[in-house]
């Protein structure tokens, strides 16, 4: 027995123990774990066989990937911490099974290799697999690479819904039309006529006391021109937000009197400032400003 | 060096691997011990590569199929291209895990109904 010899028992022995331990393990977490153990303790037998690019690769595919692939996929499915009480099945038929196959494999294995010694082989550099892969083996290589492609495409598939959802029942009550929120909605529309009404409730209020102090200086011809033009206010702007879409007309949200940007504002009227200035308005020369505001309101 | 030690390991880990198949009810553990079975059938596969000389094979004429390949190393380009393969089984095998998982919240298979035909079964088990 060579040094060679007792390695590759003692890796086979940290293969076989830990590979029990994944078949064995309640903890999911600990499996996956013990797997890398066995997958790398399976590295180093291709170590000491003197296949060093596999030994590389399976360190890399292996347990840089698909071992964490499986992890992924344990806390994905929100395994438990713990250890889980209902992961195996009875032991019995598979322990017969698996005993079978082992002692099948086992003896049949000796029986052919029972005598066979080698010599160890000359360390297979990544070089002489680069060259028997790109001479001998080009096509299943290719083959290979279609085989790989086709798989990352079928789990991309796979795991994505809406690629080839077929127009099922539910599929249908889905894509059944959603209501506009803001323009289907009933409570957006009385909202709305609530905003109306109250801006053409404060704006006969303005205009009517405009129009006392007006009457007060200038005569009733004044009053008489600006009284009738307050009542079909609250129409107006109701037709103006159907027309113009309810979107322009949402609630202002300081208040919304006293901004002076807001340009559905009838100017003088939903204002207060105009208060002041309608104060003062006896003393100026008014006339101009009250022709505008007369043109705004009609 | 004797051959019997790496060919009585994989047979041992080939029947961990079947074991684990059989016993096992979560979806992912069952990935596991697939992945130790193409494990072992690599490790026979280099083994057989580094043992398996021209001389070994008495009374196999030279040109069957049975004869070691010409090339040398080919047992590891197989271990390899094995490798490669498992690789592509494991994601289609989790994409199917964890799509059957969002559909069913569990991964348990004594409980994947494979006759049941609404629309969700169609999509996990075609």
């Amino acid at each position: 027995m060579t040094v060679a010899d007792a390695l590759m028992l003692a890796l086979g022995v940290i293969a076989v123990g830990s590979g029990a331990l994944v078949v064995t393990s309640a903890h999911l977490v600990r499996a996956g774990l013990y797997l890398v153990i066995s997958l790398g303790a399976v590295a180093g037998l291709y170590l000491v066989l003197g296949a060093e690019m596999v030994a590389w690769v399976q360190v890399l595919v292996y347990v840089g990937a698909v071992v964490v692939l499986l992890l992924f996929a344990v806390m994905l499915t929100r395994a438990p911490i713990g250890p889980s009480r209902d992961l195996d099945r009875p032991a019995g038929p598979a322990a017969v099974i698996g005993a079978g196959v082992g002692f099948g494999l086992t003896a049949l294995l000796v029986d052919a290799f029972r005598w066979t010694a080698y010599d160890l082989p000359p360390p297979g550099t990544a070089r002489r697999v680069g060259e028997q892969i790109f001479g001998a083996w080009v096509l299943p290589f290719e083959v290979l690479g279609i085989l790989l492609l086709a798989a990352l495409v079928g789990a991309i598939v796979l795991s994505r819904p809406d690629i080839g959802a077929r127009p099922g029942p539910p599929a249908a009550a889905g894509a059944a039309p959603t209501p506009d929120p803001v323009d289907e909605s009933a409570d957006v529309v009385a909202r709305l006529e609530r905003i109306a009404a109250r801006q053409a409730a404060a704006q006969a209020r303005v205009r009517e006391q405009a129009a006392a102090e007006r009457a007060a200086a200038d005569g009733q011809v004044a009053a008489a021109e600006i009284e009738p033009a307050a009542a079909p206010d609250p129409l107006k702007e109701r037709a103006r937000d159907i027309v113009f879409g309810a979107g322009d007309r949402r609630p202002p949200l300081g208040g919304g009197d006293g901004e002076p940007e807001q340009p559905r504002v009838i100017e003088g009227a939903g204002r207060p400032r105009p208060l002041g200035r309608a104060a003062e308005r006896p003393a100026l020369p008014a006339s101009p400003s009250d022709d505008r505001d007369g043109t705004g309101n009609a | 060096m004797h051959a019997v030690i790496p060919y009585v390991i994989a047979a041992l880990l080939f029947a961990l691997g079947v074991y684990g198949v059989l016993r096992r009810r979560n979806a992912i553990l069952v990935l596991m011990a697939v992945e130790l079975m193409l494990n072992a059938v690599n490790l026979i596969l280099v083994a057989a590569d580094a043992s398996v000389k021209k001389a070994t094979l008495v009374g196999v004429p030279s040109e069957s199929w049975a004869n070691v390949a010409p090339e040398p190393r080919a047992g590891a380009i197989f271990a390899l291209f094995v490798i490669v393969l498992a690789a592509a089984e494991v994601g289609v095998g989790l994409a199917i895990v964890l799509q059957y998982y969002r559909l069913r919240r569990a991964v348990i298979l004594d409980e994947v109904a494979l006759d049941a035909h609404d629309h969700e079964d169609e999509q996990v088990t075609s």
